[in-house]
């Protein structure tokens, strides 16, 4: 259990700023080794922010992220990523310019040498994109690009995933093959953060929940609690 | 004699070929420009200076250290390349965040700065450079003479940019920096050291402007004031072409050169307005430019 109990990603009285708007307001959260974590939460609670703050891409940060006990806080943008860390934007983030295949290949190895899936693994497990592996980034359906977001950070030997809504506005079987993909990945071993709105999806993926409000962590509680905290969901999560 | 249009066939021919040799120059520097503007979305008002740059150079090269135009084909655009890296380095650095204007400001008094210091040193009558002896006469196709160092200026400058379209377009680098154009900061969350390619990129643009430079230094002569004279062609060659493609700035460049040399042929009045006015009817019909991508 010792090497399972090790935290991969523990954030500290983080503090987030968007130029002069303070967004997180000393955020605490730990993600040990193989775990699957989600954050939960309503529109604009500060999860997209929590995720971004990870890898450096809001404004100022105070407090301490700590990834594999390396301190990220200061570090450059593509410093932190070759910690290991694979980021599924929000938005996608599928390039125009760039063909299917050439968005798949785009990221860099960041883990061990080898350690990613290869080419054909990958295509494996999402047919689609091989088929749709030379057209226009952008051309791919919704559903596609999301496969594809996902796809790239798999290649890169990256064994921190942060997952930014991945099954928003997505068809329900895809919604199937992505909750598959997650499980596959989990019993691989990867370490990943959920950010959902899609509870459903994430529950049955999960170890543990954290529930944002307001810029800050408001609840945290293991997969087996839910139950007794369904009253308490509903009402942080308006549904 | 044969004509066409009433003009000399031998006329036509060097006038075209002028064209294309102006075109030559046009292509390259509105590359490097397009290319500057995609990853660090500054407008490079210095591209004219960094053409001049790599001129004197040549001339510098050849005067002070004995060294031939060959060796100054390679290391001036070496040295202008470097230049550009510490600019970039040191000055374009802290404007990315803010707006367009800043970085177009700050290149225009830099090329004002570097244009008055060599205009100090070296006055506005233009240095001499001599034609390569490899290149110098011409050849008699038959219907003129093509003078070798003018089609070497065309054939190489294509090179060129048919080498840098190609490594931007079907290389993992130009993945890279086609992805970093886009979305420079997904690009570093994925673990690319885009600052690093942002200050190359800007290294490589200027240098392709000092290598035009030192092509340029045996027809034009060398002289302080050459970028201005050009640059302001060149912007209005990346207007018509559109910022968005490559081969785009390519093919504007080398076409609005032969355009130019046309109209001189036909109606040479109108040779040194006729790219701003195709620029005014491009801006009408087309304001993204002919190959540009409306946003
Ligand atoms: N670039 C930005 N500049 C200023 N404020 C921002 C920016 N991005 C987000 N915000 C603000 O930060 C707060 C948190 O946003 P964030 O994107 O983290 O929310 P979220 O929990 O991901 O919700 P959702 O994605 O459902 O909207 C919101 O109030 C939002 O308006
Ligand atoms: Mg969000």
């Amino acid at each position: 259990m010792a090497a399972a109990d090790k935290a991969v990603l523990e954030i500290r009285d983080l503090h987030a700023y968007y130029g002069e708007s303070h967004i997180l307001h000393g955020v605490n959260l730990t993600v040990r080794e193989g775990e699957v974590v989600t954050l939960l939460g309503r529109n604009g609670a500060g999860r997209t922010t929590t995720l971004k703050s990870i890898l450096g891409l809001v404004g100022e940060r105070r407090g301490s992220i700590r990834i594999h006990g390396t301190e990220v806080l200061g570090m450059a943008t593509h410093k932190v990523a070759h910690l290991g860390l694979g980021y599924c934007p929000e938005e996608r983030g599928i390039f125009s310019s760039l063909t299917a295949e050439e968005n798949l290949l785009m990221p860099p190895p960041v883990g061990k040498a080898g350690a990613g899936m290869s080419v054909d693994e990958i295509y494996a497990m999402f047919p689609n994109l091989k088929e749709r592996r030379n057209s226009q980034g952008t051309r791919l359906s919704g559903g596609e690009q999301q496969m594809l977001a996902m796809a790239r950070i798999l290649r890169t030997g990256a064994n921190i995933l942060l997952l930014d809504e991945i099954t928003e506005g997505l068809a329900p079987v895809i919604v199937q093959t992505l909750g598959r993909v997650i499980g596959q990945l989990k019993e691989r071993g990867y370490t990943i953060v959920l950010v959902e709105q899609n509870f459903r999806f994430a529950a049955p993926l999960a170890d543990r929940h954290y529930v944002m409000e307001h810029g800050r962590i408001a609840e945290t509680f293991a997969a087996s609690e839910l139950e007794a905290k369904m009253d308490m969901l509903h009402e942080y999560l308006g549904v | 004699m044969t004509e066409i249009f009433g003009i000399p066939l031998q006329a036509f021919m060097s006038q075209i070929l002028l064209g294309l040799v102006n075109g030559s120059f046009y292509a390259m520097l509105s590359l490097g420009l397009a290319v500057i503007f995609g990853l660090l979305n500054i407008v490079n008002f210095a591209h004219g200076t960094f053409y001049m740059l790599g001129a004197f150079g040549a001339w510098l090269l050849l005067t002070y250290a004995g060294l031939s135009y060959w060796w100054a084909l390679v290391l001036s655009p070496i040295c202008v390349g470097v230049i550009g890296v510490v600019v970039e380095k040191t000055m374009l650095r802290w404007l990315y965040k803010l707006d367009h204007l800043y970085g177009l400001l700050l290149t225009f008094g830099l090329a004002l700065v570097l244009e008055g210091l060599f205009r100090q040193q070296f006055g506005v009558s233009g240095q001499p450079y001599q034609v390569p002896d490899l290149l110098k006469g011409a050849t008699n196709l038959g219907f003129m003479f093509l003078p070798n160092y003018r089609a070497f200026v065309v054939v190489a400058s294509i090179v060129v940019c048919l080498a840098t379209w190609y490594v931007i377009e079907k290389t993992k680098l130009g993945a890279y920096l086609r992805a970093g154009t886009e979305n420079p900061k997904l690009v570093q969350a994925f673990g690319v050291n885009v600052p690093r390619m942002i200050t190359l990129t800007y290294g490589f643009g200027v240098a392709l402007a000092g290598f035009a430079g030192v092509l340029a230094a045996p027809i034009l002569q060398v002289n302080p004031l050459m970028g201005s004279n050009i640059i302001i062609v060149v912007f209005a060659v990346v207007v018509i072409g559109g910022m968005g493609s490559i081969l785009g700035s390519i093919l504007t460049g080398l076409g609005l050169g032969v355009i130019e040399g046309l109209t001189k042929v036909f109606y040479p009045e109108a040779s040194s307005t006729v790219v701003f006015v195709i620029m005014a009817i491009v801006l009408l019909v087309r304001p993204a430019g002919l190959f540009g991508k409306e946003k």
